[in-house]
């Protein structure tokens, strides 16, 4: 194994809000290595697209980061001066966001806001410009010399997409953190982003952080995939092991609410029950268990920690789908609604 | 987008028209007869009646009117009874004055606004934002002419470093704490527009895109921030010139500023009620002027607006 280009260790950020702490990040710890591509999925407020706002120190208020660290070249990055985080922001360690409608500046120039991204690191006004039609020509923007001088709401949502995936790639940083960078898209501009992102990946040697609630787009980019549930890792493997051999049950439960064109009429599409938990007020034991099909009584009351469960692949669970398969008949159970597998019932939650 | 500018304009027309007929009826709801005024307190009834005569206002309340928009769109403005001369004429020879003291005004609120509007907005809560925010809740919360007052007491009595007031030719000591006592409000008032508009503005996901470029928090501020809340700042800002060029009646006469709205002062004391009207019709037509003027900066600072317009 190579060395990480970058290693976060029991990252922890929470919001203080007035009924309560949320724990949005909650002892997050993984690997990047060079040129892999990471994916992170999980539900709306997972803690996914804070994890990778942490490591650039970007949390919104009243957002904080209480612990941890994220080793970068030898650095902590959350122990540097705000001067030199700011260097390495876009120029080491990009970030491209979702929803471009509202990621874009309304009233400065596409050119202008592609260029920023050089000139903030000390890029000659000139040079950033004729960079920058390179750049929006390599992502394949038409009439990159003439799209410089137009505002975001003249461009299609692909084309403001591809423009903010130009300012990401600007300065070939050795990290591209994409935070849902095909969400607000139709799905074959999100196909040409996700080719577009592959591409970069293989060319430059760009490590990618994808972070989705898609797991088709974690298939179709990633090698390597984390799932994070209540702002804490959940399970994480290699892509095809996990899609094969999921472990945790909220990944089987993920995977399983996928639409499958292949999959017999008579099977039925599952969704996941209930809400994802109140992060101010966390569940007891595993933040899974009102949810989880093949909780065991112990899930009430322990918090399971991440353990190996295959080569490279690890999840924290305290059953793990191949005992809920043996046990409980994992893979023959239609209805799975929580409790509904399990060889002990405890008392069901209101 | 010149259909947008055409519409502007015919807009202000209109508003205009509506102005031109509200003073009107004003000044032929105010008690007294002009023609009295006119002729003087010792002319007899007989001559009171020639000139009611001469003046028109025997004639039915509508051709009055019409008579009077007619030569309004000819720049008519009427005849002042006290100075014997035309109203028009009259307004323009003391309109630079009160053009002086009304762009100063401006240029107070802008430099001292919004810098520390900017200031109370980058750190929200801090000491800095409570001292700022208290420093403009005093100024706005001043009357301008007791600030007024005090001003001339302090810098102009007690530490004589600046004139009692008055014009002094143009002089600029003379027009320093006018300006002063004129722009110190709006400045209270724009740093609070700008730190509300700037904490608006701020959490958006286009500033977090710009910082994550790795910007400057300088350049987040005034290359990302600052030009969104431009629309609003210069709505104000164009409202705010409008109203002083039509006349700062309150401070003009703490300083004995001769502008257009001492002027008017004078006239409504000596019942002169054409030139009241014209000074009025003169002020909607700057404050209207500056109104279609921000709604067409608009176009030029808002791209969204050019084309969708």
């Amino acid at each position: 194994m190579p060395t990480p280009i970058l290693q976060v260790r029991d990252l922890r950020t929470q919001f203080a809000m007035p009924d309560g702490i949320i724990k949005a990040v909650d002892g997050v710890s993984f690997d990047l290595y060079p040129g892999e591509s990471l994916g992170i999925v999980g539900e709306s407020g997972s803690g996914k697209s804070v994890t990778a706002l942490s490591l650039l120190r970007l949390v919104p208020e009243p957002g904080r980061i209480v612990g941890g660290k994220v080793m970068f070249r030898n650095e902590d990055l959350l122990q540097i001066t705000e001067q030199e985080i700011r260097e390495i922001r876009g120029r080491d360690i990009a970030m491209i966001f979702q929803d471009p409608q509202s990621s874009l500046n309304p009233v400065r120039r596409i050119g202008f806001q592609v260029d920023e991204a050089m000139r903030a690191h000390g890029t000659s006004m000139a040079e950033a410009r004729a960079r920058t039609i390179e750049l929006l020509k390599k992502v394949r923007i038409p009439a990159a010399e003439s799209r410089v001088k137009d505002f975001p709401h003249q461009l299609s949502g692909g084309m403001r997409q591809r423009a903010m995936t130009a300012m990401g790639l600007a300065n070939a940083p050795a990290i591209l953190l994409a935070d849902e960078p095909t969400t607000a898209l139709d799905v074959t501009v999100q196909a040409q982003i996700l080719e577009l992102l592959g591409d970069l990946n293989r060319e430059l040697g760009t490590a990618i952080v994808m972070i989705t609630h898609n797991m088709g787009v974690v298939a179709g980019l990633c090698s390597r995939v984390m799932v994070m549930y209540a702002g804490r890792i959940v399970e994480e493997g290699p892509v095809e092991q996990i899609f094969d051999n999921p472990q945790h049950p909220y990944t089987w439960s993920l995977l399983k609410s996928i639409p499958r064109v292949d999959a017999l009429r008579h099977e039925r599409l599952r969704s996941i029950e209930g809400m994802a938990p109140d992060l101010s007020n966390p569940p007891s034991g595993c933040s899974f268990h009102p949810r989880c099909p093949f909780r065991i009584e112990k899930c009430f009351t322990k918090e399971p920690e991440l353990i190996e469960v295959g080569s490279e692949q690890r999840a924290a669970c305290w059953v793990t789908m191949e005992r809920a398969r043996r046990e409980m008949g994992a893979d023959s159970l239609i209805d799975i609604r929580p409790g509904a597998g399990s060889g002990v019932h405890p008392v069901e939650e209101t | 987008m010149t259909r947008y500018i055409i519409r502007r304009l015919a807009w202000m027309v209109l508003v205009l028209f509506g102005v031109a007929a509200v003073t009107f009826v004003i000044a032929f709801l105010v008690p007294g007869d002009p023609a009295r005024l006119y002729a003087g307190p010792n002319a007899s009834p007989a001559s009171v009646a020639i000139i009611h005569h001469q003046l028109g206002l025997d004639r039915p309340v509508f051709v009055q009117f019409t008579d009077y928009l007619w030569r309004v769109l000819h720049l008519d403005f009427g005849f002042s009874y006290r100075y014997s001369a035309p109203v028009l004429p009259a307004i323009l020879q003391r309109f630079p004055a009160t053009a002086e003291l009304a762009i100063a005004g401006v240029l107070v609120e802008v430099i001292v606004g919004l810098p520390i509007g900017i200031l109370a907005a980058t750190r929200p809560g801090s000491i800095w934002d409570r001292i700022t925010m208290i420093f403009t809740f005093v100024t706005l919360a001043a009357p301008p002419f007791w600030l007024g007052l005090i001003f001339l007491y302090v810098f102009g009595a007690l530490v004589p470093i600046f004139p009692l007031g008055g014009y002094g030719d143009g002089a600029p000591q003379y027009l320093f704490l006018p300006a002063l006592t004129l722009g110190l409000g709006g400045a209270g008032y724009y740093a609070r527009l700008l730190r509300a508009v700037l904490l608006d503005i701020l959490p958006k996901d286009y500033i977090r895109t710009a910082r994550a470029k790795g910007a400057t928090a300088r350049t987040v501020m005034f290359q990302h921030a600052l030009p969104n809340a431009l629309t609003v700042l210069i709505t104000q800002l164009g409202m705010d010139l409008g109203y002083f060029l039509a006349g700062v009646v309150v401070i003009e006469t703490v300083f004995a500023w001769p502008g257009i709205g001492k002027q008017a002062v004078d006239a409504i004391f000596n019942l002169d009620i054409p030139l009241v009207m014209g000074t009025v019709l003169f002020g909607a037509v700057l404050i209207v002027t500056a109104n279609v003027a921000v709604d067409i900066a608009y176009t030029f600072i808002d791209p969204r607006v050019r084309y969708e317009a």
